[in-house]
């Protein structure tokens, strides 16, 4: 099948550059054995001892806790972290990987959470640059058959000529798995793939890259948070605790509630928190046709008026890519509305620090390493974003009070249970869902009137989820007005009280949500 | 690529990748001057000697890292905010222009106000140099590198033309200058020193500005600019005005530097101001990691190889332009050792 790819310039090149490996790759996958893996960051261990076996063709999960150490795990084989211990055995053999070059030509590719892909670039001109041989001069022509070649014999459909940027998400996701499969990775190794994905598109690509597992071609290890994700696609599942082996096993004898008893041992998941009951709170929020253009000047958001009260979570239902990230970069203060208002309690509302202030507005974004964080400063920094420019954080007007700055952040760490080495870390080295815990501290831990929500639980553990959207949930019983953007309809539908669809920058269904209905609410989603 | 994490830039590696680059470059260029015939260890010899050998050496070398203090500033501040700025050679020059006209309309005033009106004119001037480079920036998005080095063509060009025409003094003749500002108001040496006082105004610029970055709310906004625009924005954060601000804090730096090349070295504008301090001051700023606490001992360093360029040439016998090709090598190192920065595992370690 995949013996298309023998001669050529390309191939002998790499023949040239790598040395043997070559037939090895070409075939099937072999198989990968991580032996003891310890790695330290300072006084934290986020790997204890870890050692794993991807079979052969086998679909293999990780799973764990934020925090877990399972992203620190995969990149130790890839490459990016030196291990303190343990070696990495592929085929039986001891291999030393000094980065992800020596990865991928041993046939180990990664596909990340974020894509890595250029956006302005086709499908196929991004394939091409994912190859560490590129020749000086490309002979598109050749390149171009041979592409086509490889592409005729993937189960992924996607059109080379279509520009990245003109992809959904789902696609994009497909584009970065081709890339490693185009550069004869046969160990795939995916973190979080599907946390932006919709339902519909995690199955798909999930269902494929499990076809070629079972046909042979392909080993895969796979982070996830998802258990029904785990249950319909995995063989085999090893689970990490604290940096700990906290349990493994074939998935076919395995229940959900076993795997998540493993993920979070004896501690409780929070119980979902009571809908108070709210009766006609005052009004807080209130959009009047807002319009917005995307950064290609489109108009994204088109109209869209609405209101939320006191004590009330309006939920914002659609498939991503409808307006909803720049409605909520508009409210966020990232992007300036084209026309239409935002009023606040009643008065005019532009995102300057001061009418946050007044008002009492947070926003949890999603993708908050991007949106609300500094990578380079430090965690205390990160969670005194709202409240450095006033006592008790600051000394007389103009000082900052560095000691108060890092009581405080010693405070919320230990509320919101973010794993971290020390306060002073930079945000950049906090693993994915600390993240989000150290954006929702900053956010929700203070008095709170009107809350913006994206995707709050995207890549969150389901321990994690629960509390956040208990602490969501109570935040509306305390009588915050909550905008609730998700693509999660469960999520949506266990929080909101009134749903709104966004289709194509427009809103164009409403419903409380207790005469709501799954279908109807998924064909005005899908434009019907 | 890099995925997220993994790349803390510790202290360590922020002190010893400059300095590396610092020897790769003085190896670099001991290979040029053998070529150009002279013995690369006397030459070393003579740079020491020439920079920090003697206290006079000592002096020179202070004096010429005074002005490069300011104009270091003048990139390492707007590096906080995420701008790369490199217009401190326009902004001293329009702080030089602005201290001698002030000078000039200030007529039988005393000296003392006369020195703090031209201090608050060279500052004010080349403040506002760079603010129109940020400005261009943030308003119109002009890209800030590109402005704020055709401001430098554009602010010599307009001294060449005012002392040439407008503030010429006729009574000078090798060299077409301004009028002078004044014996009086000339600010002179530090006491006990042959260093005049713009070594005082540089230290002193570098901590209040590296206090102003560190410990203030100003400056902790200021950061989060620089480091993630988007999130500056959700915290309600007025980019523009942070980034104004410290562009113009910036470019005051380098103004004071050009009212001290006037008001204690030249006493007019001519053009011997323009020797290049711009330049160097970003390479200063380059080798420090934009920190401006750091931009003190390395524009000493800096200063001091720039001091032994004379000694250099006359005792080996070497080209003019050695001290330019240092400068230059030295550049190309540095620029070229950014990207090592998190490749080295030892520090990450370390660090993490
Ligand atoms: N470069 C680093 N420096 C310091 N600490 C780090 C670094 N990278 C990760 N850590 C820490 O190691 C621990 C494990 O992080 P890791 O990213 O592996 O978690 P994870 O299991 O992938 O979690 P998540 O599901 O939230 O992505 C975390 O506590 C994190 O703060
Ligand atoms: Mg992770």
């Amino acid at each position: 099948m995949i013996k298309m790819r023998g001669g050529g310039v390309g191939v002998s090149a790499r023949a040239g550059r790598f040395g043997g490996s070559v037939a090895e790759t070409n075939a099937a996958p072999q198989r990968l054995q991580v032996a003891g893996m310890t790695k330290r960051f300072g006084s934290l261990v986020a790997l204890d001892d870890i050692s794993l076996t991807l079979e052969a063709g086998a679909f293999h999960a990780l799973l764990g806790e934020n925090g877990a150490g399972k992203s620190t795990l995969v990149k130790c084989v890839m490459g990016y972290h030196a291990p303190d211990k343990g070696t990495v055995i592929l085929g039986g053999v001891e291999q030393t990987i000094r980065g992800p070059r020596d990865a991928h030509a041993l046939g180990i590719g990664m596909v990340y959470q974020h894509f890595t892909l250029v956006p302005s670039m086709t499908v196929a001109e991004n394939l091409l640059l994912a190859r560490a041989d590129l020749p000086m001069v490309i002979d598109r022509g050749a390149e171009g058959r041979r592409m086509q070649e490889f592409v005729k014999d993937m189960p992924f459909k996607v059109d080379l000529t279509a520009p990245v940027s003109a992809l959904a998400a789902g696609e994009k996701q497909k584009v970065e798995i081709l890339k490693q499969l185009y550069v004869d990775c046969r160990i795939l190794i995916l973190d979080e793939p599907t946390s932006v994905l919709t339902p519909g598109e995690a199955d798909e690509i999930l269902g494929l890259l499990h076809d070629m597992t079972m046909a042979g071609r392909l080993s895969v290890l796979m982070i996830t948070h998802k258990l029904r994700e785990v249950m319909a696609f995995a063989d085999e599942v090893t689970v990490l605790r604290r940096g700990r082996l906290a349990g493994r096993g074939k998935v076919e004898k395995l229940t959900p509630r076993d795997l998540a008893e493993m993920m979070i041992g004896s501690s409780e998941i929070a119980a979902p928190a009571e809908r108070a009951v709210q009766t006609n709170g005052r009004e807080r929020l209130r959009l009047e046709r807002l319009c917005a253009d995307n950064d290609k000047g489109h108009r994204a958001v088109s109209n869209v008026s609405l209101f939320v009260r006191a004590g009330e979570i309006v939920g914002i239902a659609g498939v991503s890519g409808n307006g909803q990230t720049e409605l909520v970069e508009v409210l966020a203060g990232q992007r300036e509305s084209s026309a239409g208002t935002v009023t606040v309690h009643g008065e005019p509302y532009t995102a300057t620090r001061a009418e946050m202030r007044r008002h009492k507005v947070f926003c949890l974004s999603e993708d908050p390493l991007r949106n609300a964080c500094v990578s380079r400063m430090s965690v205390a920094e990160n969670l005194a974003y709202r409240r450095f420019d006033e006592p008790p954080l600051t000394l007389g007007r103009w000082f900052l009070n560095r000691g108060a700055m890092r009581r405080a952040a010693s405070d919320l760490i230990t509320r919101y249970r973010i794993t971290v080495s020390s306060p002073d870390a930079p945000a950049g080295t906090l693993s994915g869902g600390n993240v989000q815990r150290m954006v929702l501290a900053r956010e929700l831990s203070g008095e709170v009137d009107v809350l913006i929500a994206a995707n709050p639980c995207f890549g969150l553990d389901i321990a994690a989820v629960a509390e956040i959207r208990a602490q969501i949930m109570r935040a509306r019983n305390r009588g915050a007005a909550i905008l609730l953007v998700s693509e999660d309809l469960d999520e949506l539908f266990e929080l909101a009280d009134r749903l709104v669809v966004m289709f194509n920058g427009d809103l164009v269904y409403e419903t409380e949500i207790a005469g709501a209905d799954l279908a109807t609410v998924g064909r005005y989603m899908a434009g019907h | 690529m890099r995925p997220l994490g993994g790349k803390p830039r510790g202290a360590a590696e922020a002190l010893i990748i400059p300095a590396g680059a610092l020897a790769v470059s003085l190896i670099l260029f001991g290979i040029f001057v053998a070529f150009a015939g002279a013995n690369p260890l006397a030459v070393y010899r003579t740079i020491y000697r020439g920079a920090f050998g003697s206290w006079f050496s000592w002096q020179n070398t202070l004096q010429r890292a005074a002005p490069l203090m300011l104009t270091a500033l003048c990139t390492a501040l707007p590096a906080q905010v995420g701008l790369i700025v490199i217009g401190g050679e326009g902004a001293l020059v329009i702080g030089a222009v602005a201290t001698v006209a002030m000078a000039a309309v200030l007529p039988g005033v005393p000296p003392p106000a006369v020195v703090a009106a031209m201090l608050l004119a060279g500052m004010g001037a080349g403040g506002l140099w760079i603010a129109l480079a940020g400005g261009l920036r943030h308003y119109r998005g002009v890209n800030e590198t590109i402005s704020s080095l055709l401001l430098n063509y554009i602010a010599i060009a307009l001294m060449n033309h005012l002392v040439t025409g407008p503030m010429r003094d006729p009574a000078i003749v090798h060299r077409p200058s301004s009028w002078h500002v004044g014996e009086p108001n000339m600010i002179g040496l530090i006491p006990g020193m042959d260093v005049h006082w713009g070594l005082v105004f540089g230290v002193v610029a570098c901590a209040v500005t590296w206090v102003l970055m560190e410990h203030t709310v100003f400056g902790f906004g200021a950061r989060v600019v620089g480091g993630n625009t988007r999130a500056a924005r959700i915290a309600g954060l007025s980019v523009g005005r942070l980034a104004l601000i410290t562009c113009f804090i910036a470019g005051a730096a380098a103004g004071l530097a050009g009212m001290t090349e006037i008001a204690a070295v030249h006493g007019r504008a001519s053009s011997s101001l323009v020797a290049g301090y711009g330049y160097t001051g970003i390479l200063v700023a380059f080798l420090a990691r934009q920190n401006p606490l750091a931009v003190i001992p390395v524009a000493i360093l800096l200063g001091g190889i720039e001091a032994s360029g004379g000694l250099m040439q006359r005792w080996h016998d070497l080209p003019d332009a050695t001290v330019l090709v240092v400068r230059g090598i030295i550049f190309l190192v540095i620029l070229a050792s950014e990207p090592l920065y998190g490749r080295f595992r030892i520090f990450q370690q370390r660090t993490a």
